[in-house]
């Protein structure tokens, strides 16, 4: 078995439903999707418009599962889907796409365009109209536990330098723990200092973790790449794992797509529903910090504001409790505009910064999170998603901005009131 | 036919078959809907938030933050097109007896005049979105045959409707049938085009309201 | 104005019956002044008129009755005293008329053929009430049906007026399901100028004034496409209506009794048709000027329009279904449910039949 466009197609007839039926019925060709994306407002390209995206899915809609359209296709009124089509549109998928979710909110009709997009992937995955890129990290994931290939040996080498800089044990597959802890690879590779806050953090808190020599990677390629066999696979590591350890929690770490692929996708990719809850790692500083159980020193003082990852602000609604949380140690914490459930993409998510071919678009995507931090006019910004830092810090280096990029996690452990050393 | 004849056709006849196509068309177009299913989701909603699929309903007829200046000029016909086309349609006496008619229930109308200048109004917000549609770059790309059959099908029953209150082009009575005939071509063709977004964007709403609500973000 | 006598008329003319009626001039010119107002000629017209008129001899005319009312008769007929009316009956030898003629039987057949006979191409013919075909013996006069007599009658016709809706188009015996198979004179008649005078009675002097026009003019008025007069069927109800200003407002009467209905509001919702009704009752009115349906507070019932008893219930308004449509909607809505049912179950196999040809994607499956 490979790729093909049969298997495409078979994957769009599985993948439309009553809410896709219900908003290919209803778009009016109003335009307004195109003003809420970031690929089009910043090209002024009307190809990128959202809901064009859609066409080929809305084509096989329309001559399968309407009486009129397979009237049209029985009287030779209608053109089918080819190859070639959905060769021409998987840039449009792919590389214009974030699924950062700002369509689905302005659709005046009330279309989720994004969950289109995601739906779309299915079939162009299927169709091998992937891209080269994901293609490749998703079999890396698969095979090898990691897009980036990062595997535990890599892992145990982080978790022993922390160890030894903190002089915090850090446990590994420990059973009954509170909380399952899961890194990205971004993480792992750029970020290290997140363990090692995690664990001051919980330290603090007097809370019980671990983490899983088998189950470590939060992210989820088949997501971003549309191919719910492969997200399965991958989120199920994750839930056999936290099974296995009767772990309470879940916590999702600083990733965007990693908490929508196991806190909203998993239980119905896995096809039952969770004994343990699932939380990101700000819900859960923010649970720590309710219940007087983060005790926070000092401040910062330059000023900074906060950039809202699409998977966590808007598509997974924790948009307060980050602001919350800055808004303890950081007098000078100052909006952007459009911030909270409204702000814009980096340009990089939902596999955009895995994709080379995607690189050039990307970069002029930026140009609208550009915009916000030049009218802001503030040199420090704070995020919660290591791809979103990673894809802002390649941008400020691309268009010489001088800001800086910090997680807000390690900003939290960087202020505990423990008597360390920060 | 005399146009006597004609306009008892077009209130008789021609309305039943309308009315009946028009409703067929919907019943089974709400099947083909709603019959593909929508999986349950397994995921564990957010409680205790305002959001919801009704809620959706009513709240994504108002811009979101930071949209109206990026396209006022769909947003503000949108709305003068809208609101003056149901003010017409439920609140002009004539129609009032229609509705009533049919369904048996009326309520007091506008004042006559008050309506006529709402069409005016209505006129030309569909006018500027007939230009708009032409001229910008997004809505031109994604426009087809049916965008411009459906606007037709919509300016037709308002621009006759005008004409016939004030006595102009044709012969009254036949301008009356003209009318009421061009109202009927819009509810056969309502079901098979996008003008069933009047139906379905109730559908749309709810579906997208409630997903976003179980994430805590509804709007 | 001219003084004097009427000019030396000639024996056996108008002019002459008129003298021997001892008509004076005055009163002679004030009918032609009043008759030229009536159908919108210049004023200088009367003179011309009382000329024309006074000369001409009497016009044979011959009215024939099928399915009728006699309703027509009684309107052209109404009078207190002396008046319009009367007067043209003296310009005119009515020589064939059931309700108004002496004879009776054989005799009253003999003086029509004898009238057909002796103005042979010149006669007018007028007819009252419709036709019926389905069956002729729905409706005879001396053993002959409605249509063999329209037939032989018209032929030697100069011209032929069809008085009333039922003539001019069909009238009551029409509305469905016209068991009868009425129709009206023009379905037969194709080959004569024919004069539709509709209403169900027409004005009175609606009648009268076409028939003064054809006098004076010999030959027939401007006509309408539906063949009436445009003098006095070229403008709705609605256009001369005294209560168009409450129209355009928006003011309406909601019952019979309300406010709206005292104060004198428009009857549009209590099922004026108006709007679609050519006639002259809002400015001629009826009862010699007194007041017409409307305003005596009832809407117009159109009834000088074709098939206006089956152009929808007269107590409801023009824009209201003419019958009842929740019939055809729940059947409507039962058969696209059934379409609906069908359609579901395609789609959901459809898609059934897609998640079993599903075969699990490996990343291998990634590439082509």
């Amino acid at each position: 078995m490979s790729a093909s466009l049969a298997r495409g197609l078979n994957a769009f007839r599985e993948a439309i439903d009553a809410p896709v039926a219900s908003f290919f019925s209803s778009c009016v060709h109003c335009g307004l999707c195109a003003q809420a994306c970031l690929f089009y407002t910043e090209t002024g390209d009307p190809r990128y418009t959202p809901i064009r995206k859609l066409e080929p899915l809305r084509r096989v809609w329309k001559q399968e599962y309407t009486l009129l359209g397979r009237l049209q296709k029985l009287l030779g009124l209608s053109r089918p889907v080819t190859d070639a089509e959905l060769a021409e549109w998987s840039p449009l998928v792919y590389d214009s796409c974030t699924l950062c979710g700002r369509c689905s909110m302005v659709c005046p009709v009330g279309n989720d365009i994004t969950l289109m997009v995601r739906k779309m992937r299915e079939g162009m995955s299927a169709a091998g109209h992937a891209p080269d890129g994901l293609i490749e990290a998703t079999t890396r994931a698969i095979e090898s536990g990691s897009p980036a290939g990062v595997k535990w040996v890599t892992v145990l080498a982080q978790i022993k330098r922390m160890q030894t800089q903190f002089g915090i044990d850090i446990p590994v597959n420990r059973q009954g723990a509170d909380y399952l802890v899961l890194m990205s690879s971004w993480e792992i590779l750029n970020y290290p200092e997140y363990l090692g806050a995690i664990a001051k953090i919980m330290r603090q808190a007097g809370a019980t973790w671990t983490l899983c020599d088998h189950a470590y990677e939060a992210t989820n390629s088949g997501i971003q790449i549309g191919a719910s066999d492969l997200a399965g696979v991958l989120v199920g590591r994750i839930v056999t794992a936290a099974e296995e350890l009767k772990v309470k929690c879940v916590i999702s770490p600083e990733c965007g797509h990693a908490y929508s692929a196991i806190r909203w996708e998993g239980p119905n990719l896995v096809g039952r529903k969770f004994g343990f809850e699932v939380k990101h790692v700000l819900e859960v500083l923010d649970d720590f910090r309710r219940a007087g159980r983060l005790k926070l020193k000092g401040s910062v003082d330059q000023p900074l504001t906060y950039h809202d990852p699409c998977q966590i602000s808007r598509r997974g609604g924790v948009y307060q409790q980050p602001r919350t949380l800055l808004h303890d140690f950081a007098p000078e914490f100052r909006e952007m505009s459009d911030a909270g459930v409204m702000n814009w993409c980096c340009g990089g998510g939902g596999g955009v910064s895995a994709n080379e071919r995607a690189e050039p678009l990307r970069f002029i995507a930026f140009k609208r999170k550009k915009a916000q931090l030049d009218e802001l006019g503030v040199k420090t910004v704070v995020t919660a998603c290591a791809n979103c830092r990673v894809v802002m810090e390649e941008a400020i280096e691309h268009y010489h901005m001088d800001v800086e990029l910090l997680g807000l996690t390690e900003l939290v452990a960087e202020h505990l009131d423990d008597g360390a050393s920060a | 036919m005399n146009n006597l004849e004609l306009l008892t056709f077009a209130r008789g006849t021609a309305l039943d078959w309308s009315l009946a196509l028009c409703c067929a068309g919907i019943v089974l177009r709400l099947f083909e809907t709603l019959g593909l299913g929508r999986q349950a989701d397994l995921a564990m909603p957010r409680q205790g938030g305002p959001g919801s699929g009704w809620r959706t309903i009513v709240t994504r007829s108002l811009p979101p933050p930071g949209m109206f200046q990026r396209d006022a000029l769909t947003y503000v016909a949108g709305y003068v097109f809208h609101l003056g086309l149901f003010a017409i349609v439920v609140l002009f006496v004539p129609h009032i007896q229609l509705i009533r008619g049919v369904i048996g229930v009326s309520w007091p109308g506008l004042s006559s005049p008050l309506v006529d200048a709402l069409t005016v109004a209505t006129l030309a917000a569909l006018l500027a979105l007939l230009l708009h549609r032409l001229s910008h770059p997004v809505k031109r790309m994604l426009s087809g045959f049916e965008d411009y059959l459906s606007w037709l099908l919509t300016v037709l029953p308002l621009l006759t409707g005008y004409l016939a209150y004030h006595h102009l082009l044709l012969e009254y009575t036949l301008m009356l049938a003209v009318h009421i005939l061009s109202v009927e071509l819009l509810l056969v063709c309502l079901p098979f085009t996008k003008l069933f977004h009047a139906v379905s964007l109730f559908l749309a709403r709810w579906y997208t309201g409630d997903a976003y609500a179980r994430r805590g973000t509804a709007a | 104005m001219v003084q004097g006598k009427i000019s030396s008329p000639l024996p056996g003319t108008v002019g002459e019956g008129l003298a021997r009626r001892g008509v004076s001039r005055r009163e002679f010119l004030r009918f032609c002044t009043t008759l030229a107002s009536l159908m919108a000629l210049p004023p200088a017209m009367a003179q011309t008129l009382a000329q024309a008129i006074s000369k001409a001899r009497r016009q044979s005319v011959i009215w024939l009755s099928f399915q009728e009312c006699t309703g027509c008769t009684e309107s052209i007929t109404r009078s207190h005293s002396p008046t319009l009316e009367n007067l043209i009956f003296d310009l005119i030898s009515l020589d064939y008329h059931h309700t108004l003629q002496a004879a009776s039987a054989a005799a009253a057949e003999e003086a029509r053929e004898q009238a057909m006979k002796d103005n042979a191409g010149k006669y007018l013919l007028v007819v009252d009430g419709s036709v019926p075909l389905a069956n002729p013996g729905f409706s005879t006069i001396a053993g002959i049906s409605n249509h063999d007599m329209l037939v032989e009658t018209a032929q030697g016709a100069a011209a032929i007026v069809a008085v009333g809706s039922c003539a001019a188009f069909g009238g009551l015996p029409r509305a469905k399901p016209n068991p009868t198979g009425a129709v009206a004179v023009g379905d037969i008649i194709k080959d004569k100028p024919i004069i539709n005078v509709p209403g169900c009675p027409p004005i009175p002097v609606v009648m009268t004034g076409v028939l003064a026009h054809f006098l004076t003019f010999g030959g027939i008025p401007e006509l309408d496409p539906l063949g009436r007069p445009k003098a006095f069927y070229g403008e709705t109800i609605h256009d001369h209506c005294y209560r168009r200003p409450f129209y355009d407002q928006g003011k309406f009467a909601d019952t019979f009794d309300d406010h709206g209905a005292r104060h004198g509001w428009c009857l549009y919702k209590l099922g004026c048709k108006g709007p679609v009704t050519y006639n002259a009752c809002a400015t001629l009115k009826w009862n010699e000027g007194t007041s017409f349906p409307i305003q005596s507070g009832h809407g117009c019932l159109g009834c000088s329009e074709p098939n206006f008893w089956d152009a929808g219930n007269f107590y409801q308004a023009l824009s209201m279904p003419v019958t009842p449509v929740q019939g055809a909607v729940g059947a409507a809505a039962a058969a696209g449910a059934a379409a609906g049912v069908a359609v579901t179950w395609h789609n959901r196999t459809k898609k059934a039949a897609a998640k079993a040809a599903h075969a699990t994607l490996s990343v291998q499956d990634l590439k082509k």
